[in-house]
């Protein structure tokens, strides 16, 4: 009997094996060749899934002044926000899209961020995330335009310090999960400048530290700092934010590698905006021009014949359909609307266009025409 | 003849030793069949994102600065230094915090069996309300609410000239070694074999001849004159280290900073309630005989305890305090909520800008483990030792 039982042991151990060995040639192998790895993701492309949702799901900042901010009525609202409500415009075909309905906002953290996004808590990330190489490779996101040009920089009590040699062995506050830390390091240490950092959480701790005087100044994107300055000036009394560049921080939405359509479209609503603004396209007049375009460049833009007789010249072979800026210019207006009323000189946080000023002005944004 | 009957086979399938078996053999191809899956669904997406699954991040350059840090580092050392600072600070946490937090719970379990209703009372508060309260609350209320409301750097409280506390750091004096110190080191531990030996000689002399071994006065007082006379041979190799405040931070001393006292303060107020609980328990486990013949003999309370009760309660705490002692240094990773770079903190830094979270996590899960396990196993030990001495 004993032998019997260990027999039937034996087999049933090698026949998992066997099983095993067969089953390890069905995995689909991962590093074969570039459109492998895309045709053996799971079900239909992301583009496909959330045309067929009805919903976008946007991962936003809910934490900073001006990009994505959550009101004391709960309502979140910013320059990151606008990006994210053209982009369901766009998709859905509806020039005043609907929170819960067409677009879906999920405030994140900057240390979960990218496993949320890889996990698909959301599909598109779009919350003043720089563009690096590592978060293009190792951390599988696909950014797709730059829509704010930024840099790193520190703020001060204007009594304390006026230039970045003054903080030499100062205290240094700055946010857990980012970027902002290694730039600190690289720039003191370029520098030649000693510093102590303390690593918190989010703003509102760094705040606490801040106005305790338990740290020195504080390390940041520029414009969150710019955001974020007037309240707290009103604490700590008066601010300084320095001129240093302590780093490039192009920001811009990101999506998860793998589904170029989709990162295709995100970039085309992003640039779109940029390109109505170049055109002179505004959320005022772009009923007009969808009756009447005024120049053929326009034409193209809103996906509409120049002359009443013509075809639509261009085919963009977007999934969705070629009308896809008239609702999101609708919706939110150009660029240049959408960074005035949230981060323009008319606001609190009262940022100069700098480098985000049209290419014909003397900035950064360019957009790619539509052709 | 006799005939002796064989009792009938039972059929296979009716066998249950073999059902058993069986039973347990499919168990088994069940679990490694789910095991195969993940490491296979894990293989897959990571491939199929391009990242990596190997440690080759640790010889990288760690890019981020730690300003508490008990052995040299920069920001351009490789990872693998910044996981041995995250270690150190962990360790240095634990190791303070256990020793505080033993010492306050004995004092807090003995206090709530006080005579005395003050007493009494004021440690039962002060249990209930520490227990009930949430750790990582508690962690960061210690650093919120008490050490960042001590004054500005600028304006730091000075004790004597020679300390100076403020809400960044508490700078206490220390001492310096200058070159004779390595004779004088060699001098101490000279004085303490003497001491060792001193002890057991007296002990011996105690049992032999009933006279009181004044062990601890022979000792002691032997380890500081050898230690007096290694001193001065060697030529007074101890330099005071008074802090000094230069700019925004002093030089010189030993620098607490505010993360780390508010972390070991939070982390030994709330184990040592716990501890509290477990040596009530275990005295109030000791049989009422022994307190009875305790006094019977004429001993006063704080004898009683100390020869009689606490030499059994003690053993009987040990394994529940092992728990407690665990969860401290566990509960040490709270630093992240306040800044301190212990080892969880550090691992964030670590993952950020690089997406191995995997490799990264495992591995400081696995020096969790390793301490934990090393913490227990000395706590077994010092349990095998007394219970073998009591069963004798």
């Amino acid at each position: 009997m004993r032998v019997r039982i260990w027999k039937v042991a034996t087999f049933a151990a090698l026949f998992a094996l066997v099983l095993g060995a067969c089953t390890r040639e069905e995995t689909p192998p991962a590093d074969q060749g570039d459109g492998q790895a895309e045709e053996a993701q799971p079900a239909a492309s992301l583009l496909d899934e959330v045309l067929d949702r009805g919903t976008v799901r946007c991962g936003i900042n809910n934490t900073v002044p001006g990009f994505g901010f959550e009101s004391a009525e709960g309502t979140i609202e910013g320059f990151d926000i606008d990006h994210c409500v053209a982009l369901a415009a766009a998709l859905f075909g509806t020039d005043a899209p609907e929170e819960g309905t067409h677009y879906e906002l999920i405030p994140i953290d900057a240390d979960n961020r990218f496993s949320a996004l890889r996990g698909g808590e959301y599909d598109v990330l779009i919350r003043n995330t720089t563009w690096t190489s590592s978060r293009d490779g190792t951390e599988g996101v696909q950014f797709t335009k730059v829509n704010f040009y930024d840099g790193q920089a520190m703020v001060v009590p204007s009594a304390d310090a006026s230039s970045i040699d003054d903080l030499d062995g100062a205290s240094i506050c700055v946010t857990a999960g980012t970027t902002t830390e290694l730039n600190l390091a690289d720039y003191f240490g370029e520098q030649g400048l000693d510093f102590e950092p303390l690593t918190l959480e989010d703003y509102d701790q760094i705040f606490q530290a801040f106005s305790a005087g338990r740290c020195d100044a504080v390390t940041g994107d520029r414009s969150a700092l710019a955001g974020l300055a007037p309240t707290w000036s009103e604490e700590i009394g008066e601010l300084t934010i320095l001129e240093d560049v302590m780093s490039k921080e192009p920001l811009g939405p990101g999506v998860l590698e793998g589904d170029a359509d989709w990162a295709d479209v995100v970039f085309w609503v992003t640039n779109g905006l940029v390109l109505a603004e170049e055109l002179g396209v505004t959320q005022g007049n772009v009923a007009d021009e969808i009756s009447d375009p005024s120049t053929p460049g326009v034409a193209a833009l809103l996906g509409t014949p120049f002359a009443a007789d013509e075809e639509v010249n261009v085919a963009h072979g977007l999934e969705i359909d070629d009308t896809f800026m008239q609702n999101a210019i609708a919706a939110v207006g150009n660029y240049g609307e959408i960074f005035d009323r949230h981060l323009g000189p008319g606001t609190d946080i009262g940022l100069e266009r700098g480098l985000n000023a049209l290419w014909t002005d003397g900035g950064l944004q360019y957009a790619v025409p539509f052709r | 003849m006799e005939v002796v009957a064989t009792p009938p086979r039972t059929p296979l399938w009716r066998n249950v030793r073999f059902r058993r078996v069986l039973g347990q053999v499919l168990f088994m191809v069940l679990v490694l069949f789910l095991v195969r899956e993940v490491s296979f669904n894990l293989q897959f997406n990571t491939a199929a994102r391009r990242q990596g699954l190997g440690f080759g991040f640790l010889d990288s350059q760690a890019g981020f600065a730690i300003s508490d840090t008990p052995i040299e580092y920069s920001s351009t050392n490789p990872v693998s230094r910044a996981f041995q600072v995250g270690f150190w600070n962990t360790i240095r946490v634990a190791g303070l915090g256990i020793v505080l937090t033993t010492i306050l719970g004995l004092l807090l379990g003995i206090a709530r069996l006080s005579p005395n209703w003050l007493v009494r009372k004021l440690s039962q508060g002060y249990v209930d309300l520490i227990r009930n309260t949430p750790v990582a609350v508690q962690v960061v209320f210690w650093w919120s609410a008490i050490f960042l409301a001590l004054p500005r750097i600028q304006e730091s409280v000075s004790i004597f000239d020679v300390a100076y506390v403020s809400n960044r750091s508490t700078v206490l004096p220390w001492f310096r070694l200058e070159e004779g110190g390595g004779i004088w080191m060699l001098s101490l531990a000279a004085g303490l074999l003497g001491a060792a030996l001193l002890w057991r000689w007296r002990s011996h002399v105690n049992e032999r001849t009933g006279e009181p071994h004044h062990r601890v006065l022979w000792s002691t007082s032997a380890l500081l004159a050898v230690a007096a006379l290694g001193f001065f041979v060697s030529g007074t190799p101890m330099e005071a280290d008074v802090p000094d405040l230069l700019g925004r931070n002093y030089l010189g001393g030993v620098r607490l900073s505010s993360e780390f006292a508010a972390l070991l303060i939070a982390l030994v107020i709330y184990t040592a309630a716990f501890i509290a609980e477990i040596v009530r328990g275990s005295i109030q486990a000791i049989s009422r005989g022994q307190h009875e013949a305790a006094e019977a003999l004429g001993l006063r309370r704080g004898q009683q305890l100390r020869f009689v009760i606490l030499p059994q309660a003690l053993r009987i705490a040990i394994p529940a305090i092992n728990s407690q002692y665990l969860n401290l240094m566990k509960n040490s990773s709270l630093g992240v909520l306040i800044g301190f770079y212990e080892l969880t903190r550090v691992s964030k830094s670590i993952i950020t800008g690089r997406g191995n979270n995997l490799q990264v996590l495992l591995m400081t899960m696995g020096v969790y483990l390793a301490i934990s396990l090393t913490i227990s196993l000395f706590m077994n030990l010092i349990n095998r030792a007394v219970t073998t001495r009591g069963v004798r």
